[in-house]
């Protein structure tokens, strides 16, 4: 689950990791009395979308008075930016972040992320600060360094100080930093988060050591026991379809094609779609109902697949382990009686209880093409899309 | 032989009195699984399906002489509960809850560090030797005894794998589920050695998905050390990056874990990868045939 910068940002300030004073703001008049709070000479208007690149997109300025806040906020609010991360439909800013300036001496960048290889959280650093860690990585792999964290202790200090000491951080702001860093570490832990980056994180002259911006990403299976993560969650920046679908537990992701397809298990969901494409088709989402399913659920996502109006036909795909075909039978059986089905719909069964799930289907009297195979199914629903 | 498991292995079910764990129980005992107690805590002393519940993995232990361990309890126990199956020193622990936190995981792998058990997951449908025993929520009747070894990130896209091998006249040595998480106790590298250094398996299908870079190194093991011939296919081809593909583990991120990477090391390390799903058998058999190990896995 993702977040706003702000938010971000209050939660890291109960850490005890410095970030600068702000508001959020709805409106061009709630963008002003922010500033005027702030009551600092430069104040930065921000742009609040959940994808990067916003400050090359035109959502980042600085303002020197109240009336260039007011002349920002008005230009940003409302306003579609394209950036690397949105796509190309781009992301329209409905909040802002209203900021004090700083005096930045220095810029770097320091994350915390989940290392597959080892199984570890992993604290990354390096002196490249406001450049993308990846462009980094790419170009100069040898100014990037890592702290592996045992999550027995936790990120100890001496490898957050050897962390600072790599990136050259002045050692006048060094125990700050290190503040700064462990601070990091607990909020990562505690908020169950699977990102957190701070690029860039600045010093100042005044002495500080701040996040000048925040990401944080949450790791979704572990929204449960974070319920004021959860409350952090913005619906304006989610597609419509995937909230409903999140809603009856489903996954789903919206694509561009015109095939809907039903799958169950995320492996086999995504190999439908690779199939579907290399069938000449273009799949229009990706659905994995799940493990523990009833015939109620699978309505839904045969509902949420239809109310994507490119949809042109359906392939439901089924292997049943857990998930018996009699299930997924009988909620195809209920979906397409309740919604009225004006499209083809090819399915595909196999495994437990697959004989019972044929026969629900061949039953009801509706007009659904049996597919004998991946492949047969693939062909068939791109082929009757046609 | 086998991998991991036989007809021998005595199996106890943690969460055996969850909806889920008893339709399973179900299936594992019709199969021929040795299931020889269950764990629910506060339902000990009570019996399900003809199986003897208890209050702890070691009372079970203790009682039953079980050596596996299959977990259906609920995301947020469920990491307790494989902790309680290291800490029974159990020889195998086979997790198919999804959802866990990940960061649960991370604090799991550490406490496994020099402990007995191996786990097998989680997120994953479990481990099958045909014929003998199948522990996990895989469907029984697609799988037949045989030489083809299988291992997979993925649950139905094994079981896809699996019937295709099947149909086509090629049985399974073992079939290992490792599960789509990003953390997770046994990789495609410790599949693989077991399956290299088994005298049933004569070849390997090997599935993986977007994301991470398991498949990589894998490969590069598969190139240094593997004298068997493994197969490949990777799902998620048309997968858009930074959207996680239903499994936690199953996301580009800043440009790394694509299918075309995969795709690309695996075939460098001579490691043939079917070009869709539906193609994963024939694949294998093609290559069964290349290598002159068509009659020795054709079982039926």
């Amino acid at each position: 689950m993702n977040i706003h910068e702000y938010q971000g940002k209050e939660i890291l300030r109960k850490y005890g990791v410095s970030v600068p004073n702000g508001h959020v703001a709805y409106t061009v008049d709630e963008a002003v009395e922010a500033a005027k709070q702030l009551g600092t000479k430069v104040s930065v208007v921000k742009a609040q979308i959940h994808a990067g690149g916003r400050g090359k997109a035109g959502g980042v300025k600085i303002a020197k008075n109240l009336d260039e806040v007011r002349t920002y906020a008005d230009e940003i609010l409302g306003k579609t930016l394209v950036t690397h991360q949105t796509g190309p439909e781009g992301k329209e800013v409905k909040r802002l972040l209203i900021e004090e300036g700083c005096d930045i001496k220095e810029e770097y960048y320091v994350g915390l992320v989940l290392d597959r290889a080892t199984s570890r959280v992993t604290m990354m650093a390096s002196e490249e600060g406001g450049t993308e860690i990846e462009e980094v990585a790419e170009k100069n792999p040898e100014k990037i360094f890592k702290e592996v964290i045992d999550p027995v202790v936790g990120l100890t200090a001496f490898q957050a100080r050897r962390l600072a000491f790599n990136i050259n951080i002045p050692t006048e702001y060094l125990s700050k930093t290190v503040k700064f860093m462990l601070g990091l570490y607990q909020a990562f832990v505690e908020k169950d988060c699977s990102i957190a980056e701070i690029n860039p994180l600045v010093t100042t002259g005044d002495g500080e050591v701040l996040a000048l911006d925040a990401k944080l990403n949450f790791d979704d299976n572990a929204i449960f026991r974070q319920k004021e993560i959860s409350q952090y969650r913005d619906f304006d920046e989610e597609d419509a379809k995937e909230i409903e679908a999140s809603k009856f537990d489903l996954s789903y992701v919206a694509l561009d094609g015109n095939i809907g397809c039903m799958v169950n298990g995320a492996g086999l969901a995504m190999a439908t779609m690779d199939i579907i494409k290399h069938s000449g088709g273009d799949p229009a989402n990706f659905l994995d109902v799940g493990g523990g399913a009833t015939a109620e659920k699978v309505t839904e996502a045969f509902k949420i697949i239809l109310s994507d109006k490119n949809v042109k036909g359906i392939l439901v795909n089924i292997f049943g382990g857990i998930m018996k075909c009699d299930i997924i039978a009988e909620g195809v059986v209920a979906a397409t009686k309740q919604v009225g089905l004006e499209i083809p719909l090819v399915v595909r069964l196999e495994g437990t209880n697959v004989d019972l799930g044929k026969k629900i289907l061949a039953e009801s009297g509706l007009n659904i093409t049996a597919a004998e195979s991946m492949a047969d199914g693939a062909e068939k629903i791109v082929s009757l899309v046609k | 032989m086998s991998v991991y498991i036989n007809k021998d292995t005595k199996v106890i079910v943690q969460g055996i009195t969850g909806s889920t764990a008893l339709f399973h129980t179900k299936q594992m005992l019709e199969y021929g699984t040795k299931i020889v107690g269950g764990v629910t805590p506060k339902k000990g002393g009570t019996e399900v399906e003809g199986v003897p519940v208890f209050n702890t993995v070691k009372e079970a232990v203790d009682k039953t002489g079980a050596t596996a361990s299959v977990i259906y309890v609920p995301a947020p126990f469920a990491a307790d509960a494989i902790l309680e199956a290291v800490d029974a020193e159990l020889d195998l622990a086979i997790c198919i809850t999804e959802h866990i936190p990940v960061l649960d995981m991370v604090k799991v792998k550490r406490y496994m560090e020099g402990k007995k058990t191996r786990l097998v997951g989680p997120n994953c449908p479990g481990v099958i030797t045909p014929d003998e025993c199948k522990i996990g929520i895989m469907p029984g009747y697609i799988h037949k005894k045989g030489h083809v070894g299988v291992v997979s990130r993925s649950g139905t896209l094994t079981y896809e794998a699996v019937h295709q091998l099947s149909e086509q006249g090629f049985g399974q040595s073992t079939a290992v589920g490792i599960g789509g998480d990003p953390v997770n106790g046994t990789d495609f590298i410790d599949v693989l050695k077991a399956f290299n250094e088994d005298p049933e398996t004569e070849a390997v299908m090997m599935i993986g998905e977007i994301g991470g870079t398991a498949e990589e190194e894998a490969a590069e093991w598969v190139k240094e050390n593997m004298t068997k011939p493994v197969v490949g296919f990777i799902g998620g081809r048309t997968a858009p990056p930074g959207k996680r593909m239903g499994h936690a583990g199953a996301i580009i991120s800043g440009g790394k874990g694509t299918a075309e990477e995969k795709i690309k090391v695996m075939n460098n390390c001579g490691i043939e990868v079917a070009e869709t799903p539906a193609v994963m058998g024939e694949t294998l058999i093609g290559v069964l045939k290349e290598k002159g190990l068509y009659d020795k896995c054709k079982t039926h």
